[in-house]
């Protein structure tokens, strides 16, 4: 019974069991970060219209559509140990099915939107199927081969504008309302969608399935012991994911207003896992975190120099060489919680 | 004689030209504790890899309660009430001690496509992951995370989670290993009361507590059972003494 490990000694009698380990720091900690980024997020309209940038908003949707397809990512790399390289795919598969619908005509949100989760979920459950009969390395290049299957197909789909992509007409609709033209009700539909993303997948990361998931993660050879059978827990996981990158995908393609193959490609999905590894795998808040760190990043670092990529660059290998856990992990250890 | 729980029929199984088990067969009855003994090398681990499921065989049959898995999953087997633990602690470091058993509970209890109700605060599942942490007198160190146990108390908690698991027929490897003496007889202590309920088949090392606890000894040299028998009966097979236990007895007595 140690000093150190007093921090484990968690309340009353009923065990109320933080779940530790991507859970370790997923306690009252994250959910009060995650609070705070809300909030901020929630007065940023008012803000910009009184410093009159209203750019700030579209800055920001962008921001948080690419928070919640890091966050999708989070569960499958940070909870499931799947290192996914072509997490992007699902992106631009909800992105085009906004575009495809619309330039047919169809342009209800909710109808894009169930068709992007049909579409991302599918793609994920056939790919996922296949590529978790693979691990480690293979696991990482397997996935990103079906990105760039999804990517070169819609690069040869010339009816959408193959290579060049493919402009929108307009924003989406709701019940035939244009109310997303309104670049504040896109913004706060995207935030609306993040804070539901982060409250789901954290009651999902504690639940029964998340216990299966996290404790597969760790040790999958224990967990066969005990009569689990990894397989349907990480597919399930991983087209969960798909689904909700999907979602992120359709409020992009509303927020860009076009859609391009370049949404899939392998550089897209090599950036959300640098988002989630930049903020720390396996805590959620990280994921979200890590997307606005590095979006904000480069939008500073394009002001000094054209070759701004080189500078993001060296600021990474710093931060992964000197904060482990990413920025939850070094802003858990700032607030004293050390952690053998 | 009623139905042994467990019946090895000839099993075999080569690595090339190696046969590491080499048509094994025993028997294991309800309520007994059957020990495994054999020097290093005499393939103990890969048995209780094919007793597991974790590894197939080349021929031979497993029986549990008469029905055959030889050809069972390990997952299959476990839901059939075969349960292993492990020679290298294999728990969930991560977790909570209560967590780790609670887990062993949750894969027979119900679905576990659950996505909202957080499981740490399932009673059902924590009420008897505790029993199971009691038995293995661990209940008091049940919020700790597992990673921070002491060793003896991680081969405790080893022990904790195959019982968990609900099998009636634990096989423990080695659970011994690299226990202090004051932790060895925590654990002996603890095998004595899990026979009362339990069937075990147990591969050790340490012929003290082989002896204060087998009902029934097999002795694996080179792939073979060369002598089955009760504790006493091995103990003077003149096989034995010469493959194995002449020098582990001289060292006991020392």
């Amino acid at each position: 019974m140690s000093a150190r490990t007093s921090d484990l000694a968690i309340t009353g009698a009923v065990p109320d069991v933080a779940a530790p380990r991507g859970g370790r720091l997923a306690g009252r900690g994250t959910a009060l970060a995650a609070l705070l980024i809300f909030l901020v997020l929630a007065v940023l309209p008012p803000v910009a219209v009184a410093v009159n940038d209203p750019f700030l908003v579209v800055t920001a949707t962008r921001i948080i559509v690419f928070a919640i397809a890091a966050l999708s990512l989070d569960l499958v790399l940070g909870y499931g140990a799947m290192v996914s390289f072509g997490h992007a795919a699902f992106l631009g598969l909800g992105a085009y099915a906004v575009a495809i619908l619309s330039s047919h005509g169809i342009s209800d949100i909710l109808v894009q939107g169930v068709v992007a989760v049909a579409a991302s979920a599918l793609f994920a459950l056939v790919t996922g199927a296949i590529s978790l009969r693979t691990k480690g390395v293979y696991f990482i290049m397997i996935t990103l081969a079906f990105g760039q299957m999804a990517y070169f197909f819609m690069v040869s789909l010339s009816a959408y504008g193959g290579d060049d992509g493919l402009t929108l007409g307009g924003r989406s609709t709701l019940f035939g309302l244009p109310i997303l033209k309104s670049d504040f009700a896109l913004f706060y539909l995207s935030l609306g969608v993040l804070v539901l993303a982060f409250v789901g997948l954290r009651a999902l990361t504690l639940s029964r399935f998340g216990r299966v998931l996290r404790g597969t993660k760790e040790n999958p050879v224990r967990m066969q012991a005990i009569g689990f059978q990894p397989f349907a827990f990480q597919l399930t996981a991983y087209v969960i994911a798909g689904a909700l990158a999907g979602i992120a995908g359709v409020l992009l393609a509303n927020q860009a207003e076009f859609v391009s193959p370049a949404y899939m490609s392998w550089q897209r999905s090599g950036e959300l896992i640098v988002m989630v590894v930049l903020g720390g795998m396996g805590t959620l808040v990280g994921a979200i975190g890590g997307a606005i760190a590095l979006l904000l990043l480069e939008d500073w670092l394009a002001h000094f120099s054209e070759h701004w990529k080189l500078g993001l660059g060296v600021l990474l290998v710093l931060l992964v060489l000197f904060t482990r856990g990413g920025i939850v992990g070094g802003v858990a250890r700032l607030f004293g919680r050390p952690r053998s | 004689m009623s139905q042994p729980l467990l019946t090895v029929t000839d099993l075999r199984k080569s690595f090339g030209a190696l046969a590491v088990t080499d048509g094994v067969s025993f028997d294991v009855h309800d309520n007994e504790l059957h020990a495994i003994i054999g020097p290093n090398g005499a393939g103990k681990t890969t048995l209780i890899h094919q007793l597991s499921g974790s590894l197939g065989c080349d021929s031979g049959t497993v029986r549990l309660a008469g029905g055959d898995i030889t050809r069972h999953s390990m997952v299959d087997r476990v839901r059939l009430g075969l349960a292993r633990s492990f020679q290298i602690t294999s728990i969930l470091d991560g977790f909570t001690v209560i967590e780790n058993a609670a887990m062993a509970v949750q894969a027979r209890s119900g679905s576990s496509f659950r996505f909202l109700r957080p499981a740490s605060k399932e009673r059902r599942l924590n009420d008897e992951a505790m029993a199971a942490l009691a038995r293995v007198k661990l209940d008091d160190r049940a919020q700790r995370r597992a990673g921070s146990l002491s060793h003896g108390e991680k081969r405790q908690l080893e022990i904790a989670i195959a019982l968990a698991t609900g099998a009636k027929l634990l096989l423990l490897d080695e659970p011994l290993a690299g226990t202090g003496h004051e932790e060895s007889a925590v654990l002996v202590e603890l095998m004595r009361e899990l026979k009362t309920t339990h069937t075990i088949v147990l591969i050790e090392h340490d012929m003290d507590a082989v002896f204060a606890l087998a009902d029934r000894v097999s002795v694996l040299v080179y792939g073979r059972l060369i002598a089955t028998g009760s504790a006493a009966e091995v103990r003077s097979h003149p096989d034995v003494r010469a493959a194995y236990l002449g020098e582990e007895e001289e060292a006991v007595r020392c």
